[in-house]
């Protein structure tokens, strides 16, 4: 039993990580329809803004978190304006290579800019742990599921309740009713690309975090176990990027702990997430939480 | 020969040309009037532009790769220039797409919020939303539902709510009519009287041209691209040429 609810707190800790790299999917994908590979990058670079703000320049790790956070959604911003903007009416698919190519052109930047190894994220809760009974609370998985759950309270209010919010949402659906109705399109894709990259700071601190705090320029490729999560919980859903994102880190870490098909070789765990992702949407198309597509006959 | 009188019509169309894309042009030097407080009908075959021409108005023409290659619009005296839709919204106009182009995933009352993201003030807004489910009744029984779900009446009905939510000057309409049975076709008819009835000033683009032409002051005909005839709506009802082409008395 302790060693379930150990799997347990550290499955849905590891979700809430996938959780947060999908939300950043979906506030793009919401708006535009158009699936941002950049993502990955964005976690990336907010993950050693952090670094650098909070760790090397010595400022308090709050305020280089919440700098780095505005810091990446300028950056984001700025690549929505340079190279999305002039591909609005232009095929989807296009949009999602352009995005392919920023993933790989931040990753390379991240290389250039930051050269010395075995860089190290100091964050204030360390490697602390708490002792409950015979489970362990690692703070940095408690960190990282309050602020999933922030986060995405704040999702839900701002897509249900803000008019920006709202607008984004009738422009991901129908992009000329949407201007007929004053809604701004290129602002709905800009905010969409800045709250994107606002979010991923904090998804790469909880992602550095669990790791021991060792920086890398490969974190962005967690993006790729992400994509299961938001698949699984429907594209368009800030509520089904984390469910999605915590099944998934549940069944990873399940596996991990409990399956034993030795037959199939080690790291069974690694393929789980896609074998679930393709058995939701054998069932549910659109995912778990993801709009149906409302069609009257 | 329309609203020759001292008002400053709320809309002006001075030789208009459009084009799509290289060398398609679509409408060449249209000149309409739309006086303030009336109900003025736009009729022609499909393809004469008609679609064009309330793109062209309400901004929408980048959208098709369209643009204005000649003449101007005034709203209210004033140019409209290259203004894009937000701007054109918020100086007070608004649209019923053709194909009623609702949000089908978003409930109806917030289909009607997004017809208001112009309108800063909150209280204002749900005074417009009440308003709105007063006159269509219907709406405020399904406020809740997927408006995806609703009839194809109800979806057009939520389309005008959607578009007085901005509470426009102008408010233009393109085929309100179009797929619906003829008493539900009557209750939209009734609906467009009484909103300009309101103060409203109305443009209608219609292939209905009996119904549009019972419920407006003024009436153009549009053919290939010019106004082939304007004047008041009980002219053009008497003219044999309408009667012929357009009100199935040939």
């Amino acid at each position: 039993m302790d060693k379930f609810l150990q799997l347990l707190l550290s499955g849905v800790a590891l979700g809430g990580i996938y959780a947060l790299v999908a939300l950043g999917f979906v506030v793009i994908y919401k708006a535009s329809g158009a699936f941002n590979f950049a993502q990955g990058g964005f976690v990336t670079l907010g993950a050693y803004l952090v670094y650098q703000f909070g760790t090397d320049w010595g400022l308090p790790f709050w305020l280089a978190l919440v700098l780095a956070m505005i810091a990446m959604a300028a950056v984001g911003m700025f690549l929505e304006r340079l190279v999305i903007r002039p591909m609005v009416g232009k095929p989807t698919f296009t949009v999602v290579l352009i995005t392919l190519g920023l993933l790989l052109i931040i990753e390379q930047v991240v290389r250039s800019v930051w050269t010395s190894p075995g860089l190290v994220l100091e964050v204030p809760w360390g490697n602390g742990r708490s002792q409950i009974g015979d489970v362990v609370l690692r703070h940095a998985d408690l960190w990282t599921m309050v602020s999933g759950a922030v986060l995405l309270l704040a999702f839900f209010v701002f897509f249900r309740y803000s008019r920006t919010g709202l607008g984004m949402r009738a422009t991901a659906l129908d992009q000329e009713a949407a201007a007929a109705q004053g809604i701004s399109v290129a602002r709905s894709f800009a905010v969409s690309w800045a709250v994107a990259a606002a979010v991923a700071p904090v998804a790469g601190v909880m992602l550095v975090s669990r790791g021991g705090g060792a920086l890398s320029p490969a974190i962005g490729f967690v993006a790729l176990a992400a994509f299961p999560a938001m698949i699984l919980g429907g594209l368009d859903s800030a509520g089904g990027a984390v469910l999605g994102g915590v099944l998934i880190g549940l069944a990873e870490i399940m596996s991990q702990g409990y399956l034993d098909i030795s037959w199939l070789g080690s790291n069974v765990e690694v393929v789980v997430p896609y074998v679930l992702m393709v058995l939701v949407l054998l069932w549910r198309p659109e995912g778990l939480l993801g709009t149906r597509r409302v069609e009257r006959v | 020969m329309v609203g020759d009188g001292p008002a400053t019509p709320v809309l002006e169309v001075r030789g208009l040309s459009v084009r799509y894309g290289p060398a398609l042009t679509v409408l060449h030097g249209v000149d309409i009037e739309v006086p303030a407080g009336s109900v003025v009908a736009l009729l022609g075959p499909n393809g004469a532009g008609k679609t064009t021409l309330l793109r062209a108005l309400t901004g929408l023409l980048p959208f098709h790769h369209g643009r204005v290659i000649g003449g101007e619009v005034l709203l209210e005296g004033k140019p409209v220039g290259r203004a894009n839709a937000t701007t054109l919204v918020r100086r007070g106009m608004a649209q019923v797409m053709e194909g009623r182009r609702i949000f089908a995933e978003l409930t109806v009352e917030e289909n009607l919020r997004a017809g208001a993201v112009t309108v800063r003030d909150r209280r204002r807004v749900a005074e417009v939303t009440g308003e709105i489910f007063a006159a269509f009744p219907q709406l405020a029984h399904r406020r809740g539902y997927q408006a995806g779900y609703l009839s194809g009446g109800e979806q057009q009905m939520l389309a005008i709510g959607r578009a007085l939510m901005s509470s426009p000057k102008l408010l233009l309409l393109d085929e309100p009519s179009l797929g619906l049975a003829p008493r539900i076709t009557e209750q939209i008819a009734e609906r467009i009287v009484a909103v300009g009835a309101a103060g409203t000033t109305v443009l209608l683009v219609e292939q209905n041209a009996a119904m549009a032409l019972a419920i407006s002051e003024f009436a153009y005909v549009l053919q290939a691209g010019r106004v082939a005839m304007g004047g008041p709506a009980a002219v053009l009802r008497d003219d044999p040429d309408v009667q012929k082409l357009y009100l199935g008395d040939g």
